[in-house]
């Protein structure tokens, strides 16, 4: 196969897992729930995903179980920063934390042990065709539905209603509250949707991208994420940019080692965060229009009385 | 955003406190703490390194207490946790990665009465000891069998940050390779990461991509050696032996085994003995560990390979024997000539023959 074709390949395998988790941050912070607790969500996506495909022998279980126990954790998130009224700064930075610790004990009885990736999409006849086939019609199930959800929220957030109910609470959740709409209510199913989506984003690792179960395997990503979601302007078309960017230059300096290139590799590393930074500047470049951008109540707690 | 990043601070710094509590104090038993780069679970390096710890507290039971930070990073949060584990009574305190150097010195300066043990290291003081394996001897035996097994003629080489004992690995194995197979190409890509297995799965796929049928890794999650085995090609497992992420894949593994010397070294503190010092042991000493040969290799070059280990082993060979030019032309040892312990220890310098330019 063409190697041009194996490099964009391995581009989307790197950019999967960053796009399923910004895009659930997104709706988050749009509702203007700000949670910092993507890394513990993904680790836990990560390691349900991995034992329960092992366990049922099953991808699709494994991969519903990930969106479960993403969106179970996420719960716990809501519950807290909801109905407890926590601060969402701090109680997102303990769920990352919570998480790696939980997925590592969950871990330790699947130490060792490997499945089979994720099978790959073949049409018969399709997949076969010149340059199309590999690139388009070849991947996993989870690439095109992480594709199907950037364009589905996209159109869910401008297009419909519940959508602008959503972006209402983002906004202005004493307004919303005080034309009808419940705050928490929407909150919370954000919550869980943002925790379903970094689950996947944990199971893609954990199931394609290596795949293999060990502890602390998110490395950060969910910090990326997060940086995604702000990069994009909270718009989805734009965190399926940012994924990609980012994804495109960390496996394109790998490649680039490999040929020889005449670089130095620490700044080869640096790149895929100087593209973003670079890109972030030159699309940001109108402050005042930028700053519409912010959903106006994030990671602001809503009191119902006040 | 402002308020929101100063939240962020006071949170980080609430948490650096709690998370700064742990380490119980009880009396008269000989106090053993550890820092590790990554998780205990990571298969590899840290892995290993815990396995050192349980060896010390098998040998001496109830006189020990043994505690272990892990996921440390090599920067300010090192100095944090080791000052931590100093102000907690340990007596004696394994810091047991390369970045952990200076860290390791500052706080021992504050300490003088806790002994240090940095592992990689090169910088000793009275109360800091260096200890490291000369895992480039087992990087001679696998470079003799990948050179002699790849049919494309290009060797993957995951590697993490140039510094001396992971350039010494990339020339040991590529000098061994070359020996075998004059046409042999290495491929090395710099992962900048110890740990992270999302990059080094990317990296080995990078390689393969690019036409290497063998993959060597200096990183610490068996994250290639299961890509790898789904790719059907063959690799080595690092630091711990990786054969259930790989049965067929992995044909041999360099395995690091602390044990013995964590063991010695608390006896040391215990009996009052202890000394500063750099212990640098190899597969002789049994510091450095090959698993078993996988039935994947030829016959012959199990031979090959079996008989260089034990003749590293007895000290009758070393994997850097001259002639060896350095990358650049320049000459660095004559025929005969072997490397002293001060070249190795501060190799900055690729051999001739790799390809790419080494990052300074």
């Amino acid at each position: 196969m063409d190697l041009t074709i194996l490099i964009l390949q391995g581009v989307i395998v790197a950019a999967t897992p960053l796009l399923f988790a910004a895009i659930g941050e997104l709706v988050v912070e749009r509702a203007g729930v700000l949670n910092l607790g993507v890394e513990g969500m993904m680790i836990i996506g990560a390691v349900a995903g991995f034992s329960v495909t092992l366990e049922t022998g099953s991808h699709m279980m494994g991969i519903l179980a990930a969106m479960l126990g993403g969106m179970v954790f996420a719960c716990l998130f809501g519950f807290l920063t909801q109905v407890l009224m926590s601060n969402q700064v701090a109680t997102g930075l303990s769920l990352t934390i919570f998480g790696l610790g939980i997925a590592a004990l969950w871990g330790q009885a699947y130490s060792g042990m490997t499945t089979e990736p994720l099978a790959k999409l073949d049409i018969p006849g399709l997949t076969s065709i010149p340059i199309i086939g590999p690139l388009l019609l070849s991947h996993d199930i989870l690439v095109y539905m992480s594709i199907g959800l950037t364009i589905g929220v996209g159109w869910f957030l401008s297009k419909t209603r519940p959508g602008l109910i959503l972006r209402a609470v983002g906004e202005n959740h004493d307004a919303a509250h005080a034309i009808g709409y419940n705050v928490v209510g929407v909150r919370m199913l954000a919550i869980m949707f943002g925790g379903a989506c970094a689950g996947l984003g944990g199971a893609y690792l954990s199931m394609v991208q290596t795949p293999l179960w060990v502890e602390n395997m998110t490395a950060g990503r969910g910090w990326i994420a997060l940086a995604i979601v702000v990069f994009a302007a909270w718009k989805p078309n734009r965190a399926l940019l940012g994924a990609y960017l980012f994804g495109g230059v960390t496996v394109l300096q790998l490649h680039a080692q490999g040929f020889g290139v005449k670089i130095d590799a620490q700044y080869l590393s640096m790149l895929p965060y100087l593209v973003t930074i670079g890109v972030l500047v030159v699309i940001s470049r109108d402050k005042t229009k930028a700053n519409l951008n912010a959903p106006a109540c994030l990671a602001k707690s809503f009191y119902a009385s006040s | 955003m402002s308020g929101i990043l100063k939240k962020i601070m006071t949170s980080l710094a609430a948490l650096a406190l709690v998370l700064s509590v742990g380490v119980a104090s009880a009396a008269e038993k000989t106090k053993v703490g550890f820092i590790y780069v990554g998780p205990i679970g990571d298969h590899g390096w840290s892995y290993e390194h815990d396995q050192g710890r349980l060896a010390i507290e098998k040998a001496f039971g109830d006189n020990v207490e043994t505690t272990y930070v892990e996921n440390v990073s090599e920067g300010p949060d090192a100095e944090r946790v080791i000052q931590q584990l100093a102000r907690a009574g340990t007596d004696i305190i394994f810091t047991t990665s390369f970045g952990y150097m200076n860290p390791t010195l500052k706080v021992a300066k504050r300490y003088p009465d806790v002994k240090f043990e940095h592992a990689t290291g090169f910088k000793q003081a009275p109360n800091v000891a260096t200890y490291s394996a000369r895992f480039y001897e087992g990087r001679h035996v696998i470079g003799l069998i990948a050179g002699s097994m790849t049919k494309t003629n290009t060797i993957g080489y995951i590697a993490s940050f140039p510094i001396p004992e992971v350039v010494r690995g990339i020339n040991a194995a590529y000098l061994a390779a070359k020996s075998v197979n004059p046409d042999v190409k290495m491929k090395v890509i710099w992962v900048s990461t110890w740990f992270d297995p999302g990059k080094e799965a990317d990296a080995a796929k990078a390689l393969i991509d690019q036409g290497a049928d063998i993959l060597m890794q200096h990183t610490d999650s068996p994250a290639a050696m299961k890509i790898a085995e789904d790719q059907g090609i063959y690799a080595f497992g690092q630091a711990s032996n990786m054969h259930t992420f790989g049965p067929n894949a992995q044909l041999t593994a360099i395995i690091d085994n602390w044990g013995p010397y964590y063991v010695s070294r608390v006896k040391a503190v215990m009996d009052g003995t202890w000394s500063s010092g750099d212990t640098w042991d190899g597969i002789g000493a049994g510091m450095v560990g090959i698993s078993d040969f996988s039935d994947k290799i030829p016959a012959d070059v199990r031979k090959l390979a079996g008989d260089a280990r034990d003749a590293l082993a007895a000290g009758k060979l070393h994997a850097f024997t001259g002639p060896i030019n350095k990358q650049d032309g320049s000459a660095w040892l004559v025929a005969g000539e072997t490397a002293n312990d001060g070249d190795l220890a501060g190799m900055n310098f690729y051999v001739e023959g790799v390809e790419g330019s080494l990052p300074q």
